[in-house]
């Protein structure tokens, strides 16, 4: 009987169980991957549906965000007389931490509160019961899709904040503050390294699966009533975005234990 | 035929409040049942509990042979394939129009061509009396359509369980009786196993061949209808009949000082709510002319007679006057057994005997012909004398 387990009470138990949940629910994602059929229909519409709604708000932040790094860094690296590696370190801070997050935090914001609106919406509508009923595994058929989708886009934007980043970096560092374009671009290599960018798109994966489990279990179990499909969405921008901070910053902490640093 | 459904002590609470304990009862299969309750005590989450959509705490749910509560997730996937469930509200996917909607099931679960998939769908629309409307979104149809739509949806794959819950909600009263006429013709075709969940006393009385009613967290009742319509049980009374007086209160229950000052006021002459008695067995729905005879009627004949004597005596008179006299007959039963007491000892006529009324009429309020010995064989001894309630068939008769 389960009854030992579903009566126990202690100050705290209400939030592990909303964890575990959060967790099978991440798990079942991850076994729903692998399951056919494949929804690639479903998969397609919300890719290109994050994608658009994400796209634009990205490269606007990207861009200032390049800047402010490029210009701190810049600043730093003149006073300590380490002119040169201006573009090496805003590169680094860039690709390995500044654009995994900026993507993360957009797709949660704008894409994962959509999937959350949706999928709250669909579940007060009682249009997910329907479907199990049907037959139909809500998980592998909404679900799934919308998580690989949010993980691709997350990828795709990843990259493509990378590059806005250090044009914007590149433009604040070499018109405004005077910097050598040749002695910008030469030092690129000279901090980062390819494994950096690897990292990057690996953490760019991560949170985006993130994002999207979160936002789907606080749609799929949203507090009654309409007003409760703004709470949850309210609440899986939040939960998502201190998730990523911690596990950015162990990610970090594991990667840069593992794979030494050019400059040792 | 339609599966069985088995349910045994299903118990559900959420947190501390129990929503209803140890509900056992029986689907008999290809048999329309409704199950009745004030709103509130957990219908929907019965019907819920019972496709597994909700864990219960406690209990099963045997369909095929697969307990719902406990089997792996695979199999509940397939076991509720046999399902075709109606919601309240439809429960239509929003983003697809009627006809994807209807399709739904279709393109998940059959290889079949879209060319075959359009036929089924708009047979199962016209059906539904939505033909022309299938390009609608479900926002822009009236809530009737959504759900004769949900009804639609449920049907494609041919259920052998159909569940309904509150099909008449929001529904004027011609639409509900085209809704249980629909019904019952579904079940003459596909012999479904149909259960309605519904608090519309016209349709408890004239749809279902079972009836049961949820009241203070318990199945107060289920069994055959005409135990439920001649039930002297002051809850079922006060809930056919729809007056205040009773144990029903607007917040379910009603303490004992209230009733008394509720009944005080219906002595002293203010109106209870209610119309009149409609209790008693009315006629039941047919299938539309022209379609097949519902199997489950026949099977639950022979079911019902065979625990008669179980029953109420209130609920046998109806049971047996509801019979044609030649099941009487066939059965070895006569109605006003045990009311007209000059009738206790007149021999049944047994089956040999071809009939001669078709009328609607019980046998002994027909004209009959002195003793001249038509009916062949010699009169049955009745054992004791206080006069049987009825009659129980002779071994080797009644049963065939």
């Amino acid at each position: 009987m389960t009854a030992g387990a579903s009566t126990a009470r202690f100050p705290g138990i209400g939030m592990l169980r909303e964890t575990g949940k959060l967790f099978a629910l991440g798990l079942d994602v991850g076994r729903g991957i692998f399951q056919r059929p494949f929804q690639l229909r479903e998969f397609i519409q919300q890719s290109w549906f994050i994608a658009s709604v994400t796209i634009l708000p990205t490269a606007l932040v990207a861009i200032p965000f390049g800047a402010v790094i490029s210009l701190q860094f810049g600043s730093l690296a003149r006073q300590l007389g380490a002119q040169s590696y201006t573009g090496a370190g805003s590169v680094l801070a860039t690709v390995q931490q500044a654009s995994p997050l900026v993507t993360a935090l957009l797709v949660a914001g704008a894409g994962g509160s959509a999937i959350c609106a949706d999928i709250g919406a669909r579940t007060i509508r009682e249009e997910i019961d329907a479907m199990e009923v049907l037959g139909v595994s809500a998980v592998q058929r909404l679900i799934v899709p919308r998580v690989l989708a949010c993980m691709l886009v997350a990828l795709l934007l990843n990259g493509m904040v990378s590059v806005i980043g250090v044009l914007g970096g590149y433009f604040f560092n070499v018109v405004l503050q005077d910097g050598t374009p040749g002695a910008y671009l030469a030092s690129f290599s000279a901090l980062a390294q390819l494994p950096d960018l690897w990292v990057g798109e690996i953490k760019a994966l991560i949170f985006g699966f993130i994002a999207a489990v979160v936002a789907s279990y606080r749609g799929l179990h949203p507090p009654p009533g309409p007003k409760g499909v703004g709470d949850a969405v309210n609440q899986s921008v939040v939960i998502t975005f201190l998730l990523l901070f911690v596990v950015n910053f162990v990610i970090t902490l594991i990667y840069l234990q593992i794979v030494p640093t050019k400059l040792g | 035929m339609g599966a069985e459904v088995v349910i045994e002590g299903l118990t559900k609470s959420f947190g501390k409040q129990a929503i209803w304990r140890d509900v056992t009862l029986t689907l008999p299969p290809g048999e329309v049942s409704v199950m009745l309750g004030p709103s509130g005590t957990g219908k929907s989450v019965f019907l819920k509990s019972m496709i597994g959509l909700l864990k219960p705490d406690r209990g099963k749910c045997v369909v095929n042979g697969v307990d719902i509560v406990q089997c792996s997730e695979h199999k509940l996937y397939e076991t509720r394939k046999l399902f075709g469930v109606l919601f309240q509200d439809g429960a239509l996917f929003g983003s697809m129009n009627l006809y994807d909607n209807v399709a739904f099931p279709l393109r998940e679960h059959t290889k079949k061509s879209e060319t075959e998939i359009r036929k089924i769908v708009l047979e199962k629309l016209e059906m539904t009396g939505l033909k022309g409307a299938e390009t609608k979104l479900p926002g822009e149809i009236s809530g009737g359509m959504r759900k004769r739509a949900g009804l639609a949806r449920a049907l494609v794959l041919d259920p052998e369980i159909i569940l309904c819950d509150e099909p008449d909600s929001g529904l004027d009263p011609v639409r509900t009786a085209y809704l249980s006429q629909l019904l019952i013709d579904l079940n003459a075709q596909i012999d479904a196993t149909i259960l309605i969940v519904t608090h519309n006393i016209n349709v408890a009385r004239t749809v279902p061949d079972n009836i049961g009613m949820l009241f203070r967290k318990e199945l107060v009742m289920f069994g055959p209808r005409e135990v439920l319509l001649t039930s002297d049980e002051p809850v079922v009374e006060q809930f056919l009949n729809g007056r205040r007086i009773g144990p029903i209160g607007m917040s379910e229950e009603k303490d004992s000082a209230q009733m008394a000052m509720e009944q005080e006021m219906a002595d002293a002459g203010h109106h209870d709510g209610s119309t009149e008695d409609v209790r008693g067995v009315v006629p039941q729905l047919q299938p539309t002319p022209g379609l097949p005879e519902r199997q489950g009627v026949r099977r639950r004949k022979d079911r019902v007679m065979k625990i008669l004597h179980t029953l109420p005596p209130a609920a046998q008179e109806g049971i047996i006057e509801s019979l044609t006299p030649e099941e009487q007959r066939r059965y070895g039963v006569q109605p006003h057994a045990y009311a007209g007491a000059q009738h206790a000892t007149r021999p049944v006529a047994s089956g040999s005997t071809p009939s001669r009324h078709s009328g609607e009429l019980p046998t002994e309020n027909i004209a009959q012909l002195p003793d001249s010995g038509w009916n062949g064989p010699a009169p049955r001894p009745q054992p004791g004398t206080g006069g049987p309630r009825h009659q129980s068939p002779r071994p080797g008769q009644g049963g065939a």
